[in-house]
């Protein structure tokens, strides 16, 4: 048994709020935790992780409804959050009723939506709002039957004594169980004891979404709403100087067409502004259909403003980068150019990736009604705080007459993030004085985008006479990004490391895209990898278990600096290394892989045929240690969806430039993984080890790069350097 | 502008629309049938696929003065209660994650299965492989497509 406490000095992790109707509703705070910190430190949090963002409730008919104000991006925060809640609280997962919070109403304070962090920050919170309302509907009890509250215990719904035989519905205490006062420390279920937590829940939404009702962004409908469109710059490094609209505004339905000053001088942008352009052109019309034809009839002028790049100029501007020294290593242990000297064998080699756009399946878009008195929002937004903190610096209005709200999103993958067309929509309405969905093309969305950078990375290791890595340097590179994590594996393994970086600046805008700079580095590491255990005699598994030892048992530097814990990282490699008979196995065209990012660890091992120059995967044993898993068959989703998306962007997908110009901007031309070249299975592990449980909408889809690069080259001879896979020239490295 | 006479999910529905207009838009726009999806409007993702007299097309191409009186089912008519055995394989398998793209992937497989009730691995992986999904959901797509099959043949 744990004991929780509810508050910190005068700040209160839950409260009873003052919502109306029957039954016992509490309001408390998702993220809340102070697991491990000190009162100081606690005191010194953000204040609002005390402010109440979520809320229970139990019905006087036993219901229990839970208010979600996280936003959905495909994630299943929508079901996995309200289970460990439900599971303190001892309820019957059929009787409780999932609803999205809208932001800032009177119960909510704050929001947030963290990649890949929802689950590991809410779960002590989400465990005590649960616990709390247990424990009032208990000491509600004991207090109507006269009786000690250590005599009471719980069954799914109902309060039971069991002496006198006395038993309640939670419903039938629940108004009582409101007059308390909140108690200073609850209880917390023991792990072995969890009845929710652990087992498959169906998808809340799933009946919605198979019914096709309207939950997106794109399906806002208001009374009297117009639909936006904008044009956007057609390359990095041009601006707006005229345009003839004459033709366009003459067109069936089309109500405007007009310059927009999204961010004029002045504004205060947030970091969530991304990639927003200060002028577009807005076609405002009656109907997206007249409003894509008016499009096209305007004729825009722009004029150069800054540098038109191109792929070529990428290229060379960072393998230039990898040859320029840095001014100071990022981490240096030992000396890595006097082992490189008395090494036996040195290895060297260069990796890149491409620029690669979000594509969430459903475009950006968002519905915007300003007027002086009130902006309201809607759409798909994974930082709804920082877009009205924008909305409200750019319509110079106070922040508590902008009202944001949320839908579920048809993919986020980082993209949503940078809200931009969220003003830009805010912006528009204003100028229409009335209500309207900006909605983005595909084109549109590709070619404005926020993009993963372009990536470069140099690996070079040593080894001695006995095959064992003595020495281990990376250098890496991104557009307007440095890629490194310094302190990752091996970091702490190696004698002599060094990591160094550079960042290129550039004018095509990057940001986060699903496990940012993971999402290229683990393939391009555990490549190399492989490489140098191949190189070494030894076998690739074998080969990391050494290192994870290392780092275990005789790390190197300070061991606090090293951000991983090789016993996981080691568990995962060797729980791949079983389920996938690695040992004696048959296959030959097989490779390994293993990384930690996002707080979570994993293990691939990837069997595969080569169809002419397309890898097909045959299976994927995939070990995760992810600490509890909340959702089993939720959570295998992710892993297999990571696990596709990781092969498919590092075989097919790129972005390139001419003169700043996005050269794909639809899917003929950009090319996603499909069904067909996705793997034939996937087998997902979990590691089980009662650790407070860890993200999983990222971590799988790091490493698998490099199980798929190393059973490639099993099968083809051949390294691969260069993503896309399937475009690597032939002659490299 | 001109008047046309579609039929959709049973019923008879008269809106006034260039006729150009692709279907996609009518009913998002039009008819406030939202279920059917804009995913790249050049027939690439599959998103916007509905049936068109039982055949899986992509709407976001299909223009309304070509349609005439075929008959037109969107995901909200693909049954009265969300029983349609595809969609009932979809919640048991749990395929969605973003779930955005799944309408269209439900109305290529219903439809592909009606044409083809008995199919092998491969023709299900071809059926599908027109339907594009970010999340990575295939694997289940794919297995879902095949538990539908097997209701339907019990």
């Amino acid at each position: 048994m744990t004991l929780v406490k509810t508050s910190i000095g005068r700040r209160s992790f839950i409260r009873t709020t003052g919502l109306a109707g029957g039954g016992l509703v509490l309001g408390f705070s998702w993220l809340a935790s102070c697991k491990g910190k000190t009162e100081a430190q606690v005191m010194q949090m953000p204040k609002e992780w005390f402010d109440i963002n979520g809320f229970l409730k139990v019905g006087e008919n036993g219901l229990v409804t839970i208010m979600s104000p996280n936003p959905e991006i495909g994630q299943n925060i929508k079901t996995a959050m309200p289970m460990i809640v439900a599971e303190e609280l001892d309820i019957d997962w059929n009787n409780v009723l999932v609803e999205q919070a809208p932001l800032n109403t009177a119960i909510f304070t704050r929001q947030l939506a963290g990649g890949s962090q929802s689950i590991r920050q809410g779960w002590e919170g989400l465990r005590m709002a649960g616990a709390t309302a247990r424990h009032m509907l208990k000491t509600a009890a004991a207090e109507a039957w006269q009786v000690p509250i250590d005599e009471i215990t719980t069954s799914p719904g109902m309060l039971h004594h069991e002496a006198s035989g006395k038993q309640a519905g939670y419903g039938d205490m629940a108004s009582a169980a409101s007059q308390l006062d909140i108690p200073e420390e609850v209880e917390l279920k023991d792990n072995d004891t969890f009845s929710i937590v652990g087992t498959d829940r169906k998808n809340v939404d799933g009946p919605k979404i198979v019914t096709g009702k309207p939950l997106f962004g794109l399906d806002v409908y208001e009374e009297g709403m117009l639909t936006a469109m904008i044009i956007h710059p057609p390359a990095f490094g041009m601006t707006f100087t005229s345009m003839d609209a004459d033709a366009a505004k003459a067109m069936p339905g089309i109500k405007d067409v007009f310059l927009v000053d999204v961010y004029p001088e002045g504004v205060e942008k947030q970091w969530s502004d991304g990639g927003g352009i200060p002028q577009l052109v807005a076609i405002v019309g009656e109907s997206t259909w007249q409003c894509i034809q008016a499009k096209k009839a305007v004729k825009v002028q722009w004029e150069k403003s800054g540098t038109l790049e191109d792929s070529d100029y990428h290229e060379a501007a960072l393998t230039e980068m990898l040859d320029t020294p840095v001014e100071a290593p990022a981490r240096a242990d030992g000396d890595v150019a006097a082992a490189f000297k008395k090494a036996a064998k040195v290895i060297e080699r260069t990796y890149s990736a491409p620029f690669l756009a979000h594509n969430t399946m459903e475009p950006m878009n968002f519905y915007a009604h300003v007027t002086p008195d009130m902006a309201v929002l809607n759409g798909p937004i994974q930082t709804p705080e920082f877009l009205e903190k924008t909305v409200a610096a750019r319509l110079d209005m106070p922040l508590e007459k902008i009202d944001v709200q949320m839908t579920r999103m048809g993919g986020g993958f980082g993209r949503r993030l940078y809200g931009h067309f969220g003003v830009e929509a805010a912006v528009i309405s204003q100028k229409m004085n009335a209500p309207i969905k900006l909605v983005y093309t595909r084109e549109d969305d590709m070619t404005q985008g926020t993009y993963r950078p372009a990536y470069k990375v140099r690996y070079k290791a040593g080894l001695d006479e006995a095959g064992n890595l003595i020495a281990w340097h990376v250098k890496g590179v991104g557009t307007n990004d440095d890629l490194i994590f310094e302190n990752r594996f091996p970091a702490g393994a190696v004698d002599n490391y060094l990591a160094e970086k550079h960042n290129l600046t550039s004018n095509v805008t990057t940001g986060a895209w699903r496990a940012p700079r993971s999402n290229f580095i683990a393939g391009a590491e555990q490549s190399f990898m492989d490489e140098v255990a191949e190189a070494s005699g030894k076998d690739p598994i074998d080969f990391r278990l050494e290192l994870f030892d290392r780092a275990m048992t005789n790390p190197v530097g300070d061991p606090e600096k090293n951000d991983y814990d090789p016993a996981r990282y080691a568990g995962v490699l060797k729980l791949a290394r079983e389920k996938s008979g690695w040992d004696g196995g048959t296959n030959k065209n097989r490779g390994v892989s293993a990384y930690y990012c996002h707080n979570s660890y994993v293990a691939q091992v990837l069997d595969l045929t080569m169809d002419g120059n397309k890898p097909m995967v045959d299976k994927v044993w995939c070990a995760v240690d992810c600490g509890i898993v909340i959702n089993p068959i939720s959570a295998k989703n992710q892993v297999e969806g990571g696990i596709v998306d990781g092969i498919g962007h590092a075989t097919y997908s790129q972005l390139t430039f001419v003169d700043g110009v996005p050269q794909q901007k639809n899917y003929d031309t950009y090319q996603l993984i499909r069904g067909a070249e996705a793997p034939k299975e996937v087998e997902t592990f979990f590691v089980d080890n009662g650790i407070d449980p860890t993200g999983l909408g990222e971590p799988s889809l790091p490493p698998i790069s490099g199980a798929l690069a190393n059973a490639m080259y099993k099968a083809t001879g051949r390294r691969y350097y260069q993503q896309p896979y399937i475009l690597q020239k032939p002659i490299v490295g | 502008m001109a008047t046309f006479t579609l039929n959709i999910n049973g019923e008879s529905r008269e809106i006034d629309v260039d006729p150009n207009t692709p279907i996609l838009w009518v009913l998002r726009d039009h008819l406030n049938l939202v279920g059917t999806k804009y995913g790249c409007g050049i027939a690439q993702c599959g998103a916007c696929t509905v049936h068109l007299e039982g055949t899986a097309v992509r709407s976001c191409m299909l223009t309304v003065s070509s349609v005439g009186n075929q008959k037109i089912t969107t995901i909200e008519g693909l049954s009265e209660n969300g029983d349609h055995p595809v969609q009932k394989a979809w919640l048991e398998v749990d395929v969605p994650q973003c779930g955005y793209c799944q309408a269209g992937q439900i109305m290529t497989a219903s439809a592909f299965l009606e044409k083809n009730p008995n199919p092998t691995d491969e023709e299900i992986e071809m059926a599908m492989n027109g339907n594009i999904c970010r999340c990575g959901t295939y694997i289940r797509i794919k297995k879902a497509v095949k538990i539908a099959a097997n209701t339907n043949n019990a």
